[in-house]
């Protein structure tokens, strides 16, 4: 192959990649917080023992579950505001759709962990006259959540992966700001390596981080 | 066979017919789905009191114990503390049959305090060591102050001989003395009757011994106790009243001797020649 690699156009350019980067983690966390809020509420929704509560709870889940992310930013973007009758910021619709997308994802993570949780801690929790309240808060969630870290990282890193979407709502970042590099540059290969290379670097650097807080939770086994 | 657990009977220290029950069971059935698993149980005990359940697999007789601190609901039947029926009857769940009883959370709170539980699994907290499982009840319920906590923590734990493995998590303890450190966290709360559900059943022959010693221990205090197990010579020395259990129903009633020794029932006595048949 004769083609010559140049990094150069691409790497003088790193403001705009930057910016990227930076907004990609911005939204990744906004996303990550009001995913587990989300989340958090389906759980326990789904968890309820009333059926009206938990069925329209399941039915959120089963959506997000079988149609594709590309989709709820659309609607969010280009369909909500018909509804509603105003435009939404880019940022704001991404955010919902990933929010919403994780939320239905953590909702089944969170209640995996509380249900992978023996009987017997329950019921050794009550003997000793617990409210549910209490053996939830003392004995089942924070057993559950050491459990939960492992899913609740690789359903993050989706998340992560997934921001990328939100360049088709043209908000910049990372994979849009890399479209403009290269709109300036025509240097396809360099670029999308490049942006390829930055991702694995962000997303390596959180497992990192995962694998540290962990290994802290869980100490006691 | 020599017991070497418990060479002499305890001297019964209590059940004078006049004392009152603290706990009392009235027409107790129990439904799992289509199996009729407690058919009707009439049943009081009073201080001072130790009750071995015997009985085959699928007897009811843990589902028994478990009601009365309502691990269990009953499906019917009302059980009664100092003589204060539990639960609220909202009336017929239909014609003919027995009233439906409601139990707001805070009552069964207030019961599982009084009457305490250890369980066949032990069901220690992993995540907690040694002594703040000990502590948890009185943390979290009796809303104690931590030192004070701790302080009758040690000493149940000491009590049960594991003084010394306090900051340990029960994970790193054998069976034995998981169990042990499960009875001093029910012994912390000060329960006014324990529950012991096959305490022994899943232990290492060679660590059976030294779980029916606290009980033993226990039952010298002169606590109410109320005990299913298997382990008939313990159950014969432990006892001041042995029930038989069969079908979901107490098929013999009496004491150690009259059950154990000198059974009436022939279901009874085919029960315990199954325990002797290799015996020597």
């Amino acid at each position: 192959m004769s083609y010559q690699w140049d990094f150069s156009p691409v790497l003088t350019r790193w403001p705009l990649l930057l910016d990227g980067l930076l907004n990609t983690v911005k939204i990744a966390a906004i996303a990550i917080v009001f995913g587990v809020l989300v989340g958090l509420v389906l759980a326990l929704l789904r968890l309820s023992p009333r059926r009206y509560l938990r069925l329209p709870a399941a039915a959120f889940v089963e959506f997000y579950r079988n149609t594709p992310p590309i989709v709820h930013f659309f609607w969010f973007f280009y369909a909500l505001p018909v509804v509603l009758n105003i435009s939404l910021d880019p940022l704001v619709a991404a955010v919902l759709a990933l929010s919403t997308q994780s939320g239905a994802f953590y909702a089944e993570v969170f209640r995996g962990g509380i249900r992978s949780i023996e009987r017997g801690q329950w019921e050794g929790a009550k003997a000793l006259g617990m409210t549910h309240t209490q053996l939830m808060r003392r004995i089942v969630v924070p057993q559950a959540a050491t459990r939960m870290i492992a899913p609740f990282v690789e359903r993050s890193f989706e998340l992560i992966k997934t921001t990328a979407l939100a360049s088709t709502l043209a908000y910049g970042e990372l994979l849009y700001q890399a479209m403009m590099v290269n709109s300036e540059t025509f240097r396809p290969l360099e670029v999308y390596t490049t942006v390829a290379l930055l991702y694995l670097v962000l997303l390596v650097s959180c497992s990192a981080l995962a694998r540290v807080a962990e290994a802290r939770l869980t100490a006691y086994r | 066979m020599p017991d070497p657990i418990l060479p002499v009977s305890i001297p019964s220290v209590s059940p004078v017919p006049a004392a009152p029950p603290i706990l009392q069971v009235s027409g107790l059935h129990k439904w799992f789905g289509p199996l009729h698993v407690l058919q009707g149980i009439d049943f009081s005990v009073a201080a001072g009191e130790r009750v071995a359940i015997i009985g085959g697999s699928g007897s009811g007789k843990s589902t028994f114990l478990r009601c009365l601190n309502f691990m269990e609901m009953p499906t019917a039947g009302r059980i009664a503390l100092d003589g204060t029926p539990l639960g609220r009857a909202v009336g017929k769940a239909a014609p003919g049959k027995p009233d439906e009883v409601r139990y707001p959370e805070s009552e069964l709170c207030r019961v599982r305090e009084r009457v305490g539980m250890v369980f066949q699994q032990f069901n220690l907290f992993p995540h907690m060591t040694v002594l703040e499982n000990a502590m948890e009840g009185l943390v979290t319920v009796k809303r104690m102050k931590k030192a004070e906590a701790r302080e009758r923590a040690l000493r149940e734990l000491d009590k049960v001989g594991l003084g010394g493995k306090t900051d340990v998590y029960p994970g790193r303890l054998s069976g034995g003395q998981q169990q042990r450190v499960a009875i001093a966290r029910a012994l912390a709360m000060e329960p006014e009757i324990l529950l012991f559900d096959e305490p022994t059943s899943s232990l290492d022959p060679e660590l059976v011994g030294e779980v029916l010693r606290v009980i033993r221990q226990l039952a010298e205090e002169g606590r109410t106790m109320l005990l299913v197990t298997h382990e008939l010579g313990f159950a014969y020395h432990f006892a001041t009243k042995v029930i038989f259990l069969a079908d979901g129903v107490f098929h013999e009633v009496g004491t150690p001797d009259e059950v154990l020794k000198h059974p009436r029932q022939e279901r009874t006595r085919a029960f315990l020649e199954r325990f002797t048949e290799f015996s020597f």
